[in-house]
């Protein structure tokens, strides 16, 4: 399938980070048909025509989401813009940051005129400095020129942006820690229910959506839902935005319809393999996602031909690894950063990342038993169903993934004590 | 209201009840370590997970709330490997010390363990380091590897105490509770912390290490330290009294009462038990020649008889002035309006003394009232005033002045007391009167025997025996049962019981066990 330039349509444009020139080529004109020409009702029900799903990773239906928030007024609404971009193999929201933030701040008019909502946050991860400060310009610039503050284009409907920086943690970008963080607080993430679109930040109705969503509403508004929706498959509505990475020639943010093939990806958009040598796995969605095998390439890009072949399209943070890489490497990798990562609040996440990493380390350093693999499958098993938020199913969905996958290679590491890949490597240079 | 399902029992719960509270209404008591009735909902421990129908995924119970039809079941095959799994987690970074632990034996941690653990470890690697044996406060030593994060401290202090000395730092397994930078536990209430650490994390520096919690026994008890009266559970061990510096009591809990202090007990409640087993006056003793000399109990009683006897065939019962306690037990005081109001016919009998200064309140247990039993002395109408009955001392109108447990140390006081002729002192403890006192009749602490005391709000709540009288000391109602016997009039009480019995028309079996309501 071929590229379709939507939210992608001015990345590596220098200009469009320029507020005249982004109004110039049409940008705001999808923001103030909303405002002038649509009731709140009538985006809401474009959105939900789309099949816009949230691109944060979890894949639920936006308008559906918006449509959770009570229509009543009693209480404040916010909404909270999920720029907290921390999944390895995921850097697709720093490019709309970086080269189009005028098209997230378009979005984000855009769903608080549907949902009724004065106050938007960016929480913005605090790594990402370069795309702070293009977006605090792009703010500003925009509450300069009256298209955000108490005029919103003109119209009467009041918004105030604020850009909120986190602090370096990957759980903020669950949304619920997400929440907690912006509320000062250390960023643990909630008990649901009460679900954020009922009692959210600062105990009101919230709205989370991730950048890349929120982007894409400008072409909804545009053009239509049903256009929109007609670009992708089923209940797959438009494009995505697919970070590539790992041993591919040509790297990088590629913007596909849903239902496009991995294989594709990887060899036509990627350039194919690093020295031309063989494709071994691809981690599909941000490590959180298992890990397919070289077989399982032509599975279509959907957030349901995933989780029928029991991974999961995520943030679609494609990570490809070629013959070269060690699987208990791999999971070591991964297993290290979960253990860093996870929060501590529940039970089986704070120690079942902890100790998986233990074992894989263990493993790795070739004392590792065949009961270890057991042990690992046990804990994953446990992780999963049990946790708080999402942290200790990904972790969990992510070791299954290498063990359940790459058994033979885990075994060989027990019953030998060292690695057959590094040595095949090591002859191969 | 909804119909709920647990384990086969059907209950009717009120709307908003969550499943771990419908379940204990049924007598089903599902593990946990983060939740407590008293604290939020921390959600974190994980270990009270529950099936329920139509649901794929367990549910901790403490969370969820019922709804009509749900259909629970607490021990399912599913919930007790989850839970098995939990439990394997938490001990990953544990220590294992129970062998010097002074949690173990009320541990749950171990409790659960013995239950459901799995019991041949699989885990290989090694334990994170952390603080041990650190004290964060006057009260409280904490032990970070023991610890498994169950935030209940965090959120005492935070919800109850309002004095957020604790946080939990760090994240993943590297987590640990500490005290804030520049922060102590030195709060009114930390000893709270101590009582509601499901391991051995939070231990007593007080306690620690003085007795294996398995030789402990226990009494159901009421603190004297204020007016509020915390129902408690006394500690003690009889035992083994060479351990411990011959320490009886070695402890106090809270217990549970939902209309007078809940879950909690303040910090000077829970240590002002020393008088129990310090500075105790052990025997009776009699003035020879000026000084106190050591006696025996027929000898006292004799004395006491005599003078009282004396005072009223000579000068009748004006001569004769009684000030009671408000540290004593109702049943002691309806004795006393009894035997010196009714049958002696003493008009002056006083309990409240003017120089007791109002002491520390907050608006949460601890009263500026430090006596157990103002309230019940007023009902009682022991109401005379102090300073009067001591004046009329000075002025020499009474000649037998008869002073319960109270400490007459400030100067006005002394003076007013110096010439009396005859000071009967009946006390627990040495103090200034019982040093001036003619006659020391040692009497037994509220530890020490039954009864009940009438709390500010006039909720009356019982007490009972803990450890016996120390050495010869006695009960109140003991020593007035046998001076009334020498003064020759006829009692019919066999207990403290019998009295509550005639005062209150009630026997103490039929009390409602968080107390009754005065009127």
């Amino acid at each position: 399938m071929p590229i379709v330039k939507l939210v992608s349509e001015y990345f590596g444009n220098e200009q469009a980070r320029n507020l005249d020139w982004y109004q110039k080529h049409g940008g705001y004109a999808a923001a103030r048909k909303a405002l002038f020409e649509m009731t709140p009702k009538q985006v809401t029900e474009e959105v939900i025509k789309s099949n816009l799903r949230g691109l944060g990773g979890a894949g639920f239906p936006t308008g559906k989401k918006w449509s959770f928030v009570p229509e009543t007024d009693d209480l404040p609404k916010y909404l909270a813009v999920n720029a907290d971009e921390a999944e390895p193999g995921t850097f697709k929201d720093r490019y709309i940051l970086e080269w189009d933030p005028h098209r997230l701040i378009e979005g984000i008019i855009i769903c608080s005129w549907a949902v009724g909502i004065h106050q938007a946050y960016i929480y913005i991860r605090g790594e990402y400095v370069r795309p702070y400060r293009i977006l605090k310009a792009a703010v500003d610039e925009a509450y300069q020129k009256g298209i955000l503050g108490e005029r919103v284009l003109g119209k009467d409907f009041k918004l105030d942006l604020h850009i909120h920086r986190g602090a370096g943690a990957y759980i903020c970008g669950e949304e619920t820690g997400l929440l907690e963080s912006l509320e000062g607080k250390k960023g643990w993430p909630r008990l649901k229910p009460p679900f954020p679109a009922v009692v959210g930040l600062f105990k009101c109705p919230t709205v989370i959506n991730n950048v890349e969503t929120l982007a894409h509403l400008r072409c909804i508004i545009e053009r239509g839902g049903e256009w929109f929706a007609d670009l992708g498959v089923d209940r797959n509505g438009g494009t995505r935005l697919f970070a590539l990475s790992g041993h591919v020639k040509r790297p990088g943010v590629y913007e596909l319809p849903m239902g496009t093939p991995f294989r594709e990806l990887i060899y036509e958009h990627g350039g194919g393999i690093v020295g031309d040598r063989r494709l071994k796995a691809v981690i599909p969605g941000g490590i959180s996602a298992p890990v397919l095998r070289a077989d399982q390439v032509d599975i279509p890009m959907t957030f349901d031909d995933l989780n029928k072949a029991g991974s999961m399209l995520g943030s679609a943070g494609v990570v490809v690894m070629d013959e070269t890489v060690c699987m208990v490497e791999a999971m070591h990798t991964v297993a290290e950063f979960f253990a860093h990562e996870s929060c501590g609040q529940c039970t089986p996440c704070r120690h079942g990342t902890g100790w998986v990493y233990r074992i894989v380390s263990r493993i790795l350093e070739g004392h590792g038993s065949e009961d270890d693999l057991g042990t690992l499958m046990h804990a994953a098993n446990y992780m999963t169903g049990t946790s708080i938020c999402a942290l200790s199913e990904g972790a969990s969905m992510a070791y299954r993934g290498f063990l359940t996958q790459f058994p033979e290679e885990f075994k060989y590491h027990v019953r030998h004590g060292k690695c057959d890949v590094k040595e095949k490597r090591q002859a191969v240079a | 209201m909804p119909t709920i399902t647990i384990d086969g029992q059907e209950i009717v719960v009120a709307e908003g009840t969550t499943v771990i509270q419908a379940a204990e209404k049924l007598g089903i008591y599902i593990p946990r370590y983060c939740y407590h009735p008293g604290l939020s909902i921390a959600g974190s421990c994980r270990l009270c997970m529950v099936e329920i129908e139509k649901m794929p995924k367990l549910q901790i119970s403490c969370h969820i709330r019922v709804q009509d039809g749900m259909r629970v079941t607490t021990n399912s095959e599913k919930a007790v490997q989850a839970r098995r799994a939990m439990l394997e987690f938490l001990l990953i970074d544990h220590p294992l010390d129970c062998p010097v632990c002074d949690q173990s034996g009320e541990c749950e941690l171990q409790n659960f363990y013995m239950e459901i653990g799995r019991y041949d470890s699989r885990f290989l690697d090694n334990k994170i380091k952390r603080k041990k044996a650190y004290p964060i406060g006057p009260h409280v030593i904490l032990d970070q590897e023991r610890c498994i994060l169950c935030s209940r401290c965090v959120r005492f202090t935070d919800e109850v105490s309002r004095t957020h000395e604790l946080g939990i730092f760090e994240r993943g397994d590297r987590s640990v509770i500490d005290l804030y930078p520049g922060k102590r536990l030195d709060n009114k209430y930390s000893g709270n912390v101590i009582d509601i650490c499901p391991v051995g994390a939070l231990l007593e520096r007080d306690f620690r290490f003085q007795c294996r919690v398995w030789y402990l026994q226990s009494q159901e008890s009421i603190c004297n330290g204020c007016a509020r009266g915390c129902n408690t559970q006394i500690h003690y061990n009889t035992a083994r009294p060479y351990k411990s510096q011959g320490r009886r009591i070695l402890r106090l809990r809270p217990r549970f009462n939902p209309f007078v202090n809940r879950w909690w007990l303040c910090d000077e409640g829970r240590y002002g038990y020393e008088f129990i087993n310090k500075n105790r006056i052990e025997y009776p003793y009699l003035r020879q020649a000026g000084q106190l000399e050591l006696s025996d109990w027929d000898a006292a009683l004799e004395e006491t008889t005599r003078a009282l006897k004396t005072a009223l065939e000579q000068y009748g019962p004006e001569s004769i002035g009684v000030i009671a306690s408000p540290q004593l037990s109702n049943e002691d005081l309806y004795l006393i309006r009894k035997i010196f109001g009714e049958l002696m016919g003493v008009k002056d009998i006083g309990f409240k003394s003017p120089w007791e200064k109002p002491g520390y309140q907050d608006d949460f247990l601890i009263r500026a009232d430090k006596n157990p039993n103002s309230r019940g002395a007023e009902e009682m109408g022991l109401t005379s005033d102090v300073r009067t009955i001591l004046e009329s001392t000075g002025a020499g109108r009474i000649k037998v002045l008869y002073v319960f447990q109270h400490n007459f140390n400030a100067p006005e006081a002394l003076e007013l007391l110096r010439d009396t002729s005859v000071i009967i002192y009946q006390g627990t403890n040495w103090n200034q009167t019982a040093e001036r006192a003619h006659v020391v009749l040692p009497s037994a602490t509220y530890a020490e025997k039954d009864g009940t005391f009438t709390n500010f709000e006039g909720r009356i709540q019982r007490f009972r025996r803990a450890v016996p009288p120390l050495e010869e000391s006695k009960t109140d109602f003991e020593i007035l049962s046998l001076l009334a016997e020498r003064l020759e009039y006829p009692l019919v009480y066999s207990d403290p019981g019998d009295l509550y019995m005639e005062w209150r028309g009630q026997s103490y079996e039929e009390m409602d066990p968080y107390g009754e309501m005065l009127g």
